[in-house]
Parts: C-alpha cells; sequence; structure tokens
C-alpha cells in the first residue's frame, strides 16, 4: 500500500517524539491501543497556568500511518485550550494525512490519545484541587 | 450439495462451542473433511460441481483458520455472541497493561540493535507467561462465566500480546542474518 506524502514526512521526519515524566503536575498523559492491529500510542501533553498546551509529545508503536497521526496531533495541539484540543475529530486528521480506509483505525487512535491525555490531566488537577480545598 | 453457511464453525467439525478446545480432535475433523470436500476429488466432474467443491473447500479452511489459534477462536466466540473484539472504537485498554506493552516494545527494539538474543530470550518468557495467564483468563470467561465483555477485553489483550510475539520473532530472524 502507498502512503501519501505526508504519511511519509511525518514517518520519516516525527515530529515531538519523545517524553515528560508524566507524574509532574502540568503533564497530561493519554496512552491507547489499536486492538484490530496491536499498535501502542502514547500521547502527552503539557499544559500551563492559563489551560493553555505548551507542548506535547509522543511515542508510537505501529505503522507509518499511525506514527503520522499522532506526530501530526502532536503539532495540532499546541496553543490550544483543553476543549479545543478535545474537538480535533479523527475524520480531520484521516483527511489531513489522505488515510485510505483501511487505516482510520490510526486516525482514532490519535484522536482517543488526546481525550485520554487531556482526561488524565483533567483528574490530576482535580485531585490538587480538591487538596486545597482540604 | 451445497456448502453449509448456516450452521457454525464448532457445529461443522461437530465440536462442542467452548473457547477450551481439543486441538487434536480440531485437527482431526478438519482432516476428514478436508478429505471430503477437496477440488481434487471432483477433477473429473462437472465444472458446476467443480465449483460448488471448491466453495466447500474454502468453508472448512476458513472455519479451522478460525478456531485454530486461541485468539482466533476467542474473537470468534465473541462474534457469535454479537460482539467485535477488535472494533476500532475500542482503544481504552488497563493503563498497567499499555505500560507494559510499551515496555516490552522498547525492550524488543534495543536488544535488537544491540543483538543481544538472550534479552529477547527475556521478554519472550515474560511474554510466554502473560499469554498462558490471558488464555486461562479466557476460559474462565467465556467458558465458565459467559462475561463476555469482560472476555472482549481480555481478548484485545491477546491481540497485542500476539503482536509482540510477531516481533520478537522478526528480531530473532533480523539477528540470524
Amino acid at each position: 500500500m502507498a502512503y501519501s506524502e505526508k504519511v511519509l514526512d511525518h514517518y520519516e521526519n516525527p515530529r515531538n517524539v519523545g517524553s515528560f515524566a508524566a507524574e509532574d503536575e502540568g503533564i497530561g498523559t493519554g496512552m491507547v491501543g489499536a486492538p484490530a492491529c496491536g499498535d501502542v500510542m502514547k500521547l502527552q501533553i503539557r499544559v500551563n497556568d492559563a489551560g493553555i498546551i505548551e507542548d506535547a509529545k509522543f511515542k508510537t508503536y505501529g505503522c507509518g500511518s499511525a506514527i503520522a497521526s499522532s506526530s501530526l496531533v502532536t503539532e495540532w495541539v499546541k496553543g490550544k485550550s483543553l476543549d479545543q484540543a478535545l474537538d480535533i475529530k479523527n475524520t480531520a486528521i484521516a483527511e489531513e494525512l489522505a488515510l485510505p480506509p483501511v487505516k482510520i483505525h490510526c486516525s482514532i487512535l490519535a484522536e482517543d490519545a488526546i481525550k485520554a491525555a487531556v482526561e488524565d490531566y483533567r483528574n490530576k488537577h482535580a485531585q490538587v484541587v480538591a487538596e486545597i480545598q482540604e | 450439495m451445497l456448502p453449509d453457511f448456516k450452521s457454525t464453525h464448532f457445529e461443522l467439525f461437530g465440536l462442542p462451542e467452548r473457547f477450551e478446545l481439543d486441538g487434536v480432535q480440531l485437527d482431526a475433523a478438519y482432516r476428514h473433511l478436508q478429505v471430503q470436500v477437496h477440488p481434487d476429488k471432483f477433477a473429473h466432474l462437472p465444472e458446476s460441481e467443480q465449483r460448488v467443491s471448491m466453495q466447500w473447500s474454502t468453508r472448512v479452511n476458513e472455519a479451522y483458520q478460525a478456531l485454530k489459534t486461541p485468539l482466533n477462536r476467542a474473537i470468534y466466540l465473541l462474534t457469535l455472541h454479537g460482539i467485535n473484539a477488535l472494533a476500532p472504537e475500542n482503544t481504552q485498554l488497563p493503563m498497567a497493561f499499555l505500560m507494559q506493552q510499551i515496555e516490552w516494545r522498547e525492550g524488543i527494539q534495543s536488544a535488537r540493535s544491540a543483538g543481544d538474543v538472550s534479552a529477547l530470550q527475556a521478554i519472550e518468557r515474560d511474554l510466554n507467561r502473560a499469554d498462558k495467564m490471558t488464555a486461562a483468563q479466557l476460559a474462565e470467561e467465556l467458558d465458565v462465566h459467559k462475561q463476555w465483555s469482560a472476555a472482549a477485553q481480555t481478548a484485545r489483550q491477546l491481540k497485542f500480546i500476539d503482536k509482540i510475539r510477531e516481533e520478537i520473532d522478526d528480531s530473532y530472524a533480523a539477528l540470524d542474518m
């Protein structure tokens, strides 16, 4: 199967590969897996005090489309609020990368990785707020 | 006789509808059916009957593939209960499980680039242990408690374990060069 040029670009020069320390307060970590192919994706966001995503990193073990999807969303989430990041839909990822139908699940994985990272960050902060109030 | 597409794969082989299956019995039932429907036996017959025998042969092969490995068997059993365990929206897995996945994959990558066969073997041993535990859990959930959605989650984990096994096998092959 031929990959699109954009997939190849992200695959050959992935943006923002790596990790943040998951225990840091400003970090949200999302981990998800694609059951159809066994790919695993870890996406982390660093959120500033104003609630804006300042930076993002990913590690993906999977095919070129999964790597490209996660690389792309680390670029897209930067500068966005958490709610704006949650608005990123898999269809937009698939369209941007011209993913063929058999690779749509890679874009679903990337969307769900953002959701999981935002949820992790919010859970962490709900706890911090609760501790301060106590 | 036209291929029977209504019966389940278990019924086709005359086996009980269970996850824990006697592999010897399955192999014997498969060979028995395959001999009966093999296209070579129909080579002298009219084309329409050859075609039917081909369809039968395909049907029997598909059924065998679906029951042969524990993963395929679990997935097939779940489809009989209306569950598509590997549907793409099921991306949520236990955090500890995914951490272990990433750890294994990183371990395989570094063992492979360092040419470290014993490190690969250590991961393989861990994997075999996880594989056995997961299969035992599936047997409980599918055959004893009939907990289909819990079993679907466990089947997904088995899929990831299979994927790691492929990567280990690939790495062994690459290091042998």
